[in-house]
């Protein structure tokens, strides 16, 4: 197990690069640094930023830090609207995105590292490749065996759409999983809570075919029963979703279909 | 050969304590704590089957401070696993799942070990004032 963890580095003092020189409001951004180069430690870099002088939110902060301070922070971002799950990190202490957490909410100093418990690439960039080969394994596609009807869609009643609801909103920002002690210690093993509830939009949906099958791949000592209700991950969802409820339900089919 | 130079972004260190990890963190450590107490309760039976010198001698121990002082660390970790215990079967009964709810709930455990404890405690000390 340990041998799979990527190294432990030390986390060094950084620069310090005030921005806001006479500016009445500012704030100061502690900022988690580390590149190749940089080998064994990493630093937290401290901007101090004019906040009337930058937009609302804190993923404008770092755009702010890259254009005018240091260009070489990376970060990812895209839509800054809260859809895309890019900029997801972790801001004063809990994952959510960059673009949606304000500026005026968070303290006077705003720590700001990568998602946790992931190998980083750069700076606020996680390597999310084992997160995604998670969500591929747990087939996130409609799985049919009867033909489709030959004149119109699969179509579902007004009921079986709304058991959809508070799942299909999920942007696999992996602010979650990220977020739960349970898959930073098993995270080789356990899904986590975003693939987890993933997995229930398909088991609930009216017109998939495979969901005895799917619930077979789950039932494992690890892949789902790693979730110790331990809530983290229904807490920092910045999409307000709710995957512990939908673990729970998959538990609870699990149970249901032995009796 | 790339990726395991990657280091691990800061994890627990970094993560803020909330309700929701601690309590579950507190549940683990209870439960811990009861076992060490099951192993403890064995030992006094032996004792008590020894004899009365061997139980006089631990009987030493368990009025002493430390021993009292562990035996009601013992009775609140059961109260604390008992309470969050009742308060995980109902999520398991698909319950309580809401943020607010989540939040409520832990409230309640920790206001119920703390009355329930308080309360035998007091029960105790007056029992044993009296006799």
């Amino acid at each position: 197990m340990a041998s799979q963890l990527p190294h432990k580095i030390k986390i060094g003092p950084g620069k310090t690069v005030c921005a806001a020189d006479g500016a009445k409001h500012k704030k100061r951004f502690i900022v988690y640094r580390w590149n190749q180069d940089e080998g064994d430690t990493a630093r937290l870099d401290t901007f101090e930023i004019p906040v009337d002088a930058c937009g609302p939110m804190v993923l404008d902060a770092l755009i702010y830090i890259k254009n005018r301070i240091d260009s070489t922070l990376t970060f990812r971002r895209s839509c800054r609207e809260g859809i895309c799950g890019s900029c997801a990190m972790n801001i004063d202490a809990t994952n959510t995105l960059a673009c949606i957490r304000t500026i005026q909410e968070c303290p006077e100093e705003i720590r700001i590292y990568p998602l946790p418990h992931l190998p980083v690439i750069k700076d606020l960039v996680p390597d999310m490749t084992h997160f995604y080969a998670q969500y591929t394994s747990i087939k996130p596609w409609l799985q049919t065996h009867t033909p489709a009807p030959p004149d119109r869609e699969r179509l579902q009643s007004p009921e079986e759409r709304e058991r959809l609801d508070g799942l299909y909103e999920c942007i696999l920002c992996a602010c979650c999983s990220t977020s739960c002690p349970s898959y930073w210690w098993n995270e080789d093993r356990y899904l986590g809570p975003a693939t987890l509830l993933q997995a229930y939009r398909w088991i609930v949906d009216s017109r998939d075919e495979n969901t005895g099958e799917r619930l077979d791949d789950l039932e494992d000592p690890f892949r789902l029963f790693r979730c110790h209700t331990i809530m983290n991950c229904t807490s920092t969802c910045p999409k307000q979703l709710n995957p512990a409820r939908a673990i729970a339900e998959i538990k609870q089919l699990m149970v249901n279909r032995t009796l | 050969m790339v990726k395991h130079a990657r280091p691990l972004s800061p994890h627990l260190t970094i993560y803020k304590p909330q309700l929701t990890s601690v309590l579950s963190i507190l549940h683990r450590i209870s439960g811990f704590v009861l076992f060490l107490g099951g192993i403890a309760l064995g030992l006094w039976l032996l004792a008590l089957a020894s004899g009365p010198e061997v139980y006089g001698r631990l009987q030493l121990h368990m009025q002493s401070w430390y021993g009292e002082n562990l035996l009601i660390l013992l009775l609140f970790a059961l109260l604390y696993h008992l309470c969050n215990g009742i308060r995980h079967l109902c999520w398991d009964a698909g319950l309580g799942f809401s943020l607010p709810a989540v939040y409520r709930s832990g409230a309640a455990v920790l206001a119920a070990t703390l009355v329930l404890g308080v309360l035998y405690l007091l029960l105790f000390y007056s029992g044993a004032a009296r006799a």
